[in-house]
């Protein structure tokens, strides 16, 4: 599998990543070695080995279904750029 | 004494429960150390009149007899962990001017102890990297130099404020974040102590996230004493974490002198790599030896999916880092690009300007390996090595109750020597990274000098929950190192 100019623009288009023109073509090429590299996981062979979901073997702890913080907008709004009263400002989404 | 700030944790703890010192005069000589220390930018932020106030604080807690674990003793912060009222950056553009509400779990569980906090070190952006060169906020400096040279070394990373910090004297102790080795590599290339803990021992809650399954908080000291006095305080189950773990966190230092008599420690085969420097190999027996003369067992053990686990670690960590980075879009914290055209411009300009050149390729990497059509063939499969790499661990611990390897392949390097390569760059972590994807405990001791006078560590990998066993070893590894150097002080002159 080849990481290619496209490629690095598709996967930037979905990581919401502006990468300029110029940078596709050397991204690529740094994408490149490292998923070569990576190649090698598939000397091994997985089959019937469990992916992990836990990497310590601990049941989640319950807790009630309650309130146990909040009320702290003004907190919240501290670091919104542009925010105002309590609102975060996006450019316009509808016409 | 004649210079306070070259004391270790447990000594100055010691003199202030003795009233020999005040914490005013310690952390005043640690104000003054930092500002001298600006040329190794081990600090982004600096405290100074914040760190005299809660010093002043300290000491009439103790003139009246209430006491904290930590009473007094000031130390440093790596900038991944949010501090209500500090600004904190994660070394990030993106976050150049974030300013928590909230104060995180470990931090917090300082302070209650009475701890001092002098400032917010540096680090790699967003703690992803090995020698501290990927901050907005500039490179490290390493405080040791080699022998009869002065050219600048990094300090490892991605905790390379946090050990520059330790290394020179500019604090009692600081606290670092371990995602692949971020602790335990920097603590070994400053001649420092470095400890990851299990998995779930330390609350996440309140640190930066990069990659969730994989990050654990601890504690960088200048002795394994001093490590095991602050892991006691940083600890904790913590409602705010469901992934930190409801399990008495034992007292450590009480622990500590018990002896190696009979202890089993496993030599994986697997980590006497092709290439390797002999000084690494050579160093490595030496500390085989060690433990055997203090009446350890030896023992020869295997662990064979070690090569596999840097490569496993490039898919699983960049996958989550994707993920839990995808929060930060300009709209309700952080960087904000100007003069976007509609809403997707401004996320991908906002985050285009704001993440830095190893972050973007970390993303980019995520991205892949989670989208259609390549999930199975990537993400799944690593997680599914990750299994076999535990499982390793697991059959190598019915053998031995800790393994012993070295903890870097070859001491400091030079500024830029390896920033042209990322693979190279990953290499760095080759022989700490297995206890992250197996989420075990680990601790960096410093064991000695390369050829070339720059340190050496060595690492003692313990099982699950079992750091008291695991610090018992580092202990002995200490001892018989009797690891005495420190660096010149080249930048206070």
């Amino acid at each position: 599998m080849s990481v290619d100019k496209d490629t690095v623009r598709r996967i930037a288009k979905l990581a919401r990543l502006a990468v300029p023109e110029s940078r596709l073509e050397p991204m690529a090429g740094e994408l490149n070695g490292i998923f070569q590299w990576v190649e090698m996981l598939g000397e091994v062979n997985v089959e019937g080995v469990p992916a992990m979901t836990s990497v310590v073997a601990q049941k989640l702890r319950w807790r009630q279904d309650k309130v146990t913080d909040g009320n702290q907008a003004d907190a919240l709004m501290i670091n919104a750029p542009g925010g105002e009263d309590h609102f975060f400002v996006v450019p316009k989404v509808h016409e | 004494m004649s210079d306070l700030t070259a004391m270790t944790l447990a000594e100055a703890r010691d003199a202030i429960r003795a009233k020999t010192i005040s914490s005013r005069e310690l952390t005043g000589a640690f104000v003054s150390a930092i500002e001298k220390a600006r040329p190794l930018n081990a600090f982004i932020t600096e405290a100074a009149e914040n760190a005299l106030l809660t010093a002043d604080a300290a000491d009439k807690r103790i003139a009246s007899g209430q006491m904290g674990a930590l009473e007094g003793l000031p130390l440093a912060i790596k900038d991944l962990f949010c501090t209500k009222g500090t600004r904190t950056t994660a070394a990030s553009k993106i976050l150049g001017n974030f300013m928590p509400p909230y104060e995180s779990t470990v931090t917090q569980n300082l302070w209650d102890a009475g701890a001092v906090m002098l400032g917010k070190t540096n680090l790699d952006e967003f703690a992803m990297g090995s020698s501290n060169e990927t901050s907005a906020f500039g490179n490290v400096i390493n405080p040791w130099r080699a022998k009869n040279s002065n050219v600048n070394l990094v300090p490892g990373g991605s905790s390379g404020g946090s050990a520059a910090a330790v290394a020179a004297d500019l604090c009692l102790a600081a606290t670092g974040t371990d995602t692949g080795g971020s602790i335990r590599q920097p603590a070994a290339v400053t001649g420092r102590v470095g400890l990851k803990p299990t998995y779930g021992r330390c609350s996440r809650f309140g640190i930066v996230a990069f990659a969730s399954s994989l990050d654990q908080a601890g504690p960088m000291t200048k002795t394994v004493k001093d490590a095991a006095i602050m892991l006691k305080s940083m600890a904790s189950v913590d409602a705010k974490d469901s992934t930190s773990v409801d399990m008495e966190v034992p007292d450590y230092e009480k622990l500590l002198d018990g002896g190696i008599k009979g202890l089993r420690v496993g030599i994986p085969r697997e980590y006497r790599m092709d290439g390797a420097p002999a000084e690494i190999d050579a160093l490595w027996s030496k500390g085989a030896e060690w433990l055997k003369a203090q009446g350890a067992e030896i023992v020869d053990v295997s662990l064979p999916h070690t090569k596999y686990a840097l490569p496993t670690y490039y898919i699983v960590a960049p996958a989550e880092a994707s993920a839990n980075l995808a929060r930060y879009d300009g709209v309700r914290f952080g960087y904000r690009a100007e003069g976007v055209r509609d809403i997707t411009d401004l996320y991908e300009k906002s985050r285009g300007e704001g993440f830095g050149a190893e972050v973007q390729r970390r993303i980019l990497i995520g991205t892949y390996v989670l989208s259609a059509g390549y999930y199975d063939a990537y993400y799944s499969r690593a997680q599914k090595l990750r299994t076999l790499i535990k499982r390793d661990f697991e059959q190598a611990f019915e053998l031995c109750d800790v393994l012993l390897t070295p903890t870097t392949p070859g001491p400091a390097f030079g500024v830029g020597a390896k920033t042209s390569d990322p693979l190279e760059m990953y290499l760095q972590d080759v022989f700490t990274v297995t206890v992250n994807l197996a989420g075990l405990p680990g601790i960096s001791v410093p064991a000695g000098l390369s050829e070339n006078g720059l340190p050496l560590g060595l690492q003692v990998i313990g099982k699950a929950f079992d750091e008291a066993t695991m610090l018992r070893a580092a202990r002995a590894v200490e001892m018989a190192a009797d690891f005495k150097h420190s660096p010149a002080r080249w930048w206070s002159v």
